[in-house]
C-alpha cells in the first residue's frame, strides 16, 4: 500500500546546526503514531516539515493520497495560542473551513450544520458562543481539535496535545483521538509523556535528531532505545501487561545535596 | 438650533467633516488588524514613510496619490519581507525602513528649501483645505478597502490570529499580507491630508483598542472600531469649530478622551464585580 506520508533521507538545520538528520519515515492510512524524544530532539521541526511550513535542506517529503495532495489539519500546542485574541469558539472552529468556504464573511447554512455536528461530537456543543479564554484546558484542546476536524483532513497532526493538561483531561483527549482513529482518521502527534503514549498508541517513533527506533511501544520501549533517545538512565518496568517508563531513581536523597535544609513549620 | 448648525453653512466645513468621518471610520476598520497583530507602530512608521514618498513625487512631479501610494506600499512590502525572511523583529524593521524613507523626504526638503512650507499640511493635516474632489477620493478608497476586507474577511481573520497555522489550512498568507499592505497604504494616504503624518497613528490604534475593551467578539470589534472612528471624526471636527483648535488634533484628543472614559468605566465595573463576588462569598 502506498503510504500517505513519505520522508526519504530528510535533513534539516538552522544556520548550519543540524536539527534533523537523514530521516526516513512512512505513515500509512489509518495509523495512529507518536513522535517522542527530549526537548530539542527535533519533534516540532519534524511536524513543521510535514506541514510544509519548513523546507528540508536535503531529502524528499511526499504527502499524497491516491495521486492528489494530502489535506493536513494541525492542532498547535495550547501554549502557542493567543488566548486574549477576541474570538469565540465558533469563530475559531469555522477557520478550519477557510479553504472550502464561499466568498462571504459569514458561514453558510451547511457550514453551521457541520460545525454544530463537530462540536457535539466533541462534547462542547454548548460552548459555541463563548470566548476561547473562558474555557478549561480540555475544552480549549477540543476547540482546536474541532477546527482540525471540520476541515475533513486526510491526516491529523497534533503538537503535544497532552502538555499543559491535568492527568484526567489528558487521558480523555487521548481516548478521543483513539476513537477518531478507530473511525479511520490517520493521526500523528508529538508527546513528552512516554507512559501515556505506551498506554494509548499502537506505534511510536523515538526521535533524537535521527530516528532511534520505530514500532509498537511494547517492542521498542526498551531501556537501550530510551537511553539512546533521552541520553539518560531510563527504567522500563513491565507489569500485568502494562508498560511503565521512568527515569531511573536518583542514587541520592535530598540530604546528600542539602546538608542542613530549612524546613517549614506545621502549626 | 441655528447656532448648532452654523458650521454646516460653510462648504469647507461640510467637505472637511465628510472627509474626517470617512477617514476616521477607515482608520478604525484597518486599525483592528494592526492592533491585534501587535504592529501598532506600523501606522506611525508607514505614514512617515509615505511622507518621504510624497516629497519624492513632488520633486519628480508625479501625481501625489500614485507616487506616495506606491512608495508606502513598497515600504510595507519591504517590512513584511524583512520580518518573514530574517530574524529582525517587526518593530525594528518598521523603525529602520520607515524612518529612512522619512529621512529621504527631510533630505530633499532641506536641499530645496523653497517648498518647505507646503509640507506643513502633510505633517499636521489640513482638513480645511479638503476639496470636494478629495472627499470623492477618500470615499472611493473607503469603498475599495471595505470591499477588500469584506471578501478577504476569513483569510484576514485567520492570518491575524495565527499566520503559521493559517498557512497549513490553505490560506495564502503571503498574498493576504500583501493585500493588507496595499489596503493600509491606501488608507494612510487618503487620511494623511486630513489627520497629518504625525497624528494618524493615534487614529489607527485608538478606536481599535476602545473597541477591544468593549467586546470579546472579532466581528463586533470591527464594527465598533469603524463606528467609533467615524463618530469621533465627526465629533472632533465639530468641536474644533467651536474651540478653534486644529481639527486633526481635536479628533485625536477626543478619541483619547473616549479611551480614558471607557477604561475608567471598565475598571469601576471590574471593581464592582469583584465586590459582588466578595459579597457572594
Amino acid at each position: 500500500m502506498q503510504p500517505l506520508v513519505e520522508l526519504s533521507d530528510v535533513t534539516f538545520g538552522y544556520a548550519g546546526q543540524p536539527v534533523l538528520e537523514s530521516i526516513d519515515l512512512h505513515l500509512h492510512e489509518g495509523q495512529f503514531a507518536a513522535v517522542v524524544g527530549p526537548s530539542g530532539a527535533g519533534k516540532t521541526s519534524l511536524l513543521r516539515l510535514l506541514l510544509g511550513t519548513l523546507q528540508p535542506s536535503r531529502g524528499k517529503i511526499s504527502l499524497h493520497r491516491n495521486g492528489r495532495a494530502l489535506q493536513v489539519s494541525y492542532v498547535p500546542q495550547i501554549e502557542s495560542v493567543d488566548w486574549n485574541f477576541p474570538v469565540t469558539v465558533e469563530q475559531v472552529v469555522l477557520m478550519g473551513r477557510v479553504r472550502r468556504s464561499g466568498p462571504w464573511p459569514w458561514p453558510s447554512a451547511d457550514e453551521r450544520q457541520r460545525m454544530a455536528a463537530v462540536l457535539d461530537e466533541l462534547g462542547i456543543g454548548d460552548l459555541a458562543k463563548r470566548h476561547i479564554r473562558e474555557l478549561s484546558g480540555g475544552q480549549q484542546q477540543r476547540v482546536f481539535l474541532a477546527r482540525a476536524l471540520i476541515a475533513e483532513p486526510d491526516l491529523l497532526v497534533l503538537d503535544e496535545p497532552t502538555t499543559g493538561l491535568d492527568l484526567r483531561t489528558a487521558e480523555t483527549i487521548l481516548h478521543l483521538l483513539a476513537h477518531l482513529n478507530q473511525h479511520g482518521m490517520t493521526i500523528l502527534l508529538s508527546s513528552h509523556d512516554l507512559n501515556a503514549v505506551a498506554a494509548h498508541l499502537p506505534w511510536v517513533i523515538c526521535l533524537n535528531r535521527r530516528v532511534i527506533a520505530e514500532g509498537p511501544p511494547e517492542q521498542i520501549f526498551t531501556e537501550e532505545n530510551l537511553n539512546r533517545t533521552y541520553r539518560g538512565d531510563m527504567l522500563v518496568v513491565r507489569q500485568d501487561g502494562m508498560l511503565l517508563v521512568q527515569q531511573r531513581p536518583h542514587p541520592h536523597t535530598v540530604h546528600d545535596i542539602l546538608h542542613d535544609p530549612v524546613l517549614g513549620h506545621l502549626e | 438650533m441655528e447656532f448648532l448648525l452654523e458650521p454646516f453653512a460653510f462648504e469647507f466645513f461640510r467637505n472637511g467633516t465628510l472627509a474626517a468621518v470617512l477617514a476616521g471610520a477607515l482608520c478604525g476598520m484597518v486599525g483592528v488588524y494592526i492592533v491585534l497583530r501587535g504592529m501598532s507602530y506600523i501606522g506611525h512608521g508607514l505614514s512617515h514613510a509615505i511622507f518621504g514618498g510624497a516629497v519624492v513625487s513632488f520633486v519628480l512631479q508625479w501625481n501625489f496619490y500614485l507616487g506616495a501610494g506606491l512608495w508606502g506600499f513598497l515600504a510595507a512590502l519591504l517590512i513584511n519581507q524583512t520580518v518573514r525572511r530574517t530574524k529582525i523583529p517587526a518593530d525594528a524593521a518598521i523603525g529602520v525602513i520607515t524612518t529612512a524613507s522619512f529621512a529621504v523626504g527631510v533630505a530633499l526638503i532641506s536641499r530645496y528649501r523653497g517648498f518647505t512650507r507646503s509640507f506643513d499640511a502633510a505633517l499636521f493635516g489640513n482638513i480645511l483645505g479638503v476639496t470636494r474632489q478629495d472627499v470623492w477620493i477618500v470615499a472611493g478608497v473607503g469603498v475599495a478597502a471595505a470591499a477588500a476586507i469584506f471578501f478577504l474577511y476569513k483569510q484576514l481573520l485567520f492570518t491575524t490570529f495565527d499566520p503559521e497555522v493559517a498557512q497549513v489550512y490553505g490560506v495564502r498568507t503571503e498574498w493576504v499580507d500583501t493585500a493588507f499592505a496595499l489596503i493600509l497604504a491606501s488608507v494612510l494616504i487618503v487620511s494623511m491630508q486630513i489627520l497629518g503624518v504625525t497624528l494618524i497613528a493615534a487614529a489607527l490604534v485608538t478606536p481599535a483598542i476602545i473597541a477591544r475593551l468593549l467586546t470579546d467578539s472579532f466581528n463586533r470589534m470591527i464594527l465598533l472600531s469603524t463606528a467609533i472612528g467615524g463618530l469621533t471624526g465627526f465629533g472632533g471636527m465639530y468641536l474644533s469649530f467651536y474651540v478653534d483648535v486644529a481639527s486633526g488634533a481635536t479628533i485625536v484628543l477626543l478619541q483619547a478622551s473616549v479611551f480614558v472614559v471607557v477604561l475608567g468605566v471598565m475598571a469601576l465595573r471590574n471593581q464592582a464585580g469583584k465586590r459582588l463576588v466578595a459579597f457572594d462569598v
